[in-house]
């Protein structure tokens, strides 16, 4: 797959901006976000509440509610599997989100995992029912005995005990970890090539999120699947995700790979965040809070939106105008004015090679 | 915090210190069937658990959910009835047996006894003002009233990081973090000695959470708090927490100071739970242990030790008998046949660099 250059590229997002438009105003929730996605790699999405991690993911999925939101700019381009091997591009972002193309793809090339179980199955309906009905709507030529096979299979896969049974339970019949595994089950009902994970294991305790997040791993090894990862956790996205990329009210701040954003942060943002957060293990030090609160999600940002409680910030500089996307080392992006001028020592060093 | 543990460590008796002794404590609900609600089983949520909390320490209750963690916070709280067991209080006013208490001495521990809540969306009343709100338990228990009332709310406030200014806005208008900080004046405006928190910081986003653990460590050296923190997540416990107290279907299988808990753990499940936290350092981030299994029905626990269906080092004995409680040292015990034998793995604990 590999020869055909971009071949394991799967999903390209380029300067994807959402807005929802309230009664009460203008909800910048996605501003230039940008990223890539490979096959058999994985993604992790780090940010707290409002910081456009999870409407970035659901607008690859085109289910963002529109309105109120509006795809002001960006292209969402999914390099795709052809019947005859090749590969086809489409852009997402110009696809009718509710017209069938698009409805072949969700559910198809890309399934989701949501972050609770209990509310994103119908509780009038048994796990293999609804397991079954993305089968029929995606495989060509299924029938419903051969989608109920399936459907026994795909619960046996995800390590459900009995699945034979559990096929006809409800929802409500089974633990929070069983039902987070029913999910995963539907969610790979048709092998996608992307899996996009929104919090999946945030209402589940650590023995069944370690449990889960295995079960996606394995998965991904044995599908060569790719899967972005959406979560506050950090912890959690530091051992599934091979990069990472950090947001804050609808801004990518940083982004490299997973080792390099927990040990050598670059943006205030991130090291700020890591030193607020309780470890389970290293020496004990005091907490550094971050001071003050996520901003209003209404409020327009002349400089950089997380100017007010920013420890490192440039009076005069990063209040006036957005900051800058720097490069200062390969595969490193940080949205800040510090780096400012290591950029420029950098690419110079560069062109010096 | 550290300064309070050691006058009061190895302290016995309600005169050394004691603010709290739990003994026996169960609380089971019916489980009942049919129109005439006939109770054909029960949930044994909490199963003869005994401890004691000493003035100014912060004690963390840890388990998965299902667990009893909960239910043991509100039966210390007289929130719910307790089905067997006694807790006792040790105030200036004298000593209260909590499962029978006079009218008088229930208006008391009220005031005494508090209780910081996880969700502060749902924990707040949308119609009432933060004056209001906060004022409540002072009207209620008929503490201050009129001015005095409005001062003392005034001065709580300021002293959980908000300002006067709020006092008539309504809980809309506040982030997560203020609510949070709205439901910790309200449960200190009483001047109680004893608070349990029931996760109080888990619904709140992560650069929030250490604002609210920061001042809650804070409040306790300045009102002489004595907490029960309540929570899944084993590195808020370790982070706010002077001893630890392990729950598993009910019961209390493990209790013993912080670093040495965490270090060595001696139950088996206290080591399937610490192995189950990613790493954050470095060299080791991510790793965690996965385990198979999930934790029994409360409501159908098997003879003998209730963690035996996970359990790696589970015997024959484990299925007969109800583990002993073991006693490594006085300030440390666990409910496991084998808690002397097993070499069970901890994390790695580097020297304690924690001001207090």
């Amino acid at each position: 797959m590999s020869d055909t250059g971009r071949g394991d590229l799967l999903l390209e997002v380029r300067n994807l901006q959402v807005h929802f438009y309230l009664f009460e105003g203008v909800v910048q929730a996605v501003n230039d976000v940008s990223f890539d996605v490979h096959r058999g790699r994985t993604l992790g999405i780090i940010g707290e509440s409002g910081s456009g991690k999870s409407v970035s993911a659901q607008s690859v999925m085109g289910i963002v509610p529109s309105p109120p939101a509006k795809q002001l700019a960006g292209e969402i381009r999914l390099h795709r599997a052809t019947p005859d091997g090749g590969i086809e591009t489409v852009d997402l972002g110009r696809l009718d989100p509710r017209g069938q193309e698009y409805r072949d793809v969700r559910g198809g090339e890309i399934g989701m995992i949501f972050q609770e179980p209990m509310t994103s199955f119908s509780p009038l309906h048994t796990v293999g029912d609804q397991i079954g009905e993305a089968i029929l709507l995606h495989i060509p030529d299924s029938t419903p005995q051969s989608a109920r096979e399936r459907t026994v299979d795909l619960l046996r896969r995800v390590g459900i005990p009995r699945p034979d049974r559990a096929v006809d339970a409800y929802p409500h019949e089974l633990s929070g970890g069983m039902r987070q595994r029913a999910m995963i089950a539907m969610a790979l009902s048709c092998d996608p090539a992307l899996l996009i994970a929104d919090e999946p294991t945030t209402a589940l305790d650590v023995t069944i999120e370690a449990q889960i997040l295995e079960l996606i791993q394995e998965l991904q090894d044995d599908l060569n699947m790719a899967i972005i990862y959406i979560s506050h956790d950090l912890a959690v996205v530091g051992g599934v995700a091979d990069e990472v990329m950090v947001m804050y009210l609808g801004l990518v701040m940083e982004h490299a790979d997973a080792e390099t954003i927990f040990d050598e942060p670059l943006h205030p943002y991130t090291r700020a965040l890591w030193q607020s957060i309780p470890k389970i293990d290293g020496p004990l030090e005091q907490l550094v809070p971050i001071s003050g609160n996520i901003p209003n999600p209404f409020a327009v940002h002349k400089g950089c939106p997380f100017y007010a409680r920013c420890t490192e910030r440039i009076q005069g500089v990063c209040d006036e105008s957005p900051p800058p996307v720097l490069e200062p080392r390969q595969g490193h992006t940080v949205r800040c004015f510090l780096y400012a001028d290591d950029v420029d020592l950098a690419s110079n060093g560069a062109a010096g090679d | 915090m550290a300064d309070v543990m050691q006058t009061t460590s190895g302290a016995n008796g309600a005169a050394a210190g004691e603010l709290l002794q739990v003994e026996g404590l169960s609380k089971y609900f019916p489980i009942t069937k049919g129109f005439l609600r006939r109770v054909i089983g029960f949930t044994k949520a909490v199963h003869d658990v005994s401890f004691t909390l000493a003035n100014g320490e912060t004690l963390g209750v840890v388990g998965e959910s299902g667990c009893g963690k909960t239910t043991l916070g509100r039966t210390i709280l007289q929130l719910y009835d307790m089905t067997a067991g006694s807790v006792r209080i040790n105030l200036d006013e004298g000593q209260l047996d909590v499962g029978s208490l006079t009218p008088e001495e229930r208006k008391l521990f009220r005031r005494r006894a508090q209780m910081i809540f996880q969700d502060p969306f749902a924990s707040l009343n949308p119609r009432m003002n933060i004056l209001e709100t906060v004022g409540e338990p002072l009207l209620v228990n008929g503490v201050a009233k009129g001015t005095e009332l409005e001062q003392r709310v005034a001065r709580i406030i300021e002293q959980v990081g908000l300002r006067v200014e709020h006092l008539r806005r309504y809980p809309h208008s506040f982030s997560g973090g203020q609510r949070q900080r709205i439901g910790i004046a309200r449960a200190l405006v009483v001047n109680p000695r004893l608070v349990i928190a029931d996760e109080p910081v888990s619904a709140l986003d992560v650069s929030i959470q250490a604002q609210i653990l920061n001042l809650l460590q804070e409040l306790q050296g300045e009102f002489h708090l004595t907490y029960m923190f309540v929570s899944h997540d084993m590195s808020v416990i370790r982070y706010i927490c002077d001893r630890i107290a392990v729950m598993y279907a009910g019961r209390l299988v493990e209790l013993g100071p912080k670093d040495e808990l965490l270090e060595r753990p001696r139950h088996p499940y206290t080591a399937l739970l610490l192995a189950a936290v990613p790493r954050t350092a470095k060299g080791s981030r991510g790793k965690r242990l996965v385990t198979a299994g999930e934790p029994p029905d409360p409501a159908n626990l098997p003879t003998g030790c209730v963690f035996q269906e996970r359990c790696v080092h589970v015997q024959d004995i484990c299925r007969e008998e109800d583990p002993p409680q073991v006693s490594m040292s006085d300030r440390h015990f666990a409910a496991c046949h084998f808690a002397k034998d097993l070499n069970l793995d901890g994390i790695t604990v580097a020297p304690v660099t924690l001001s207090a």
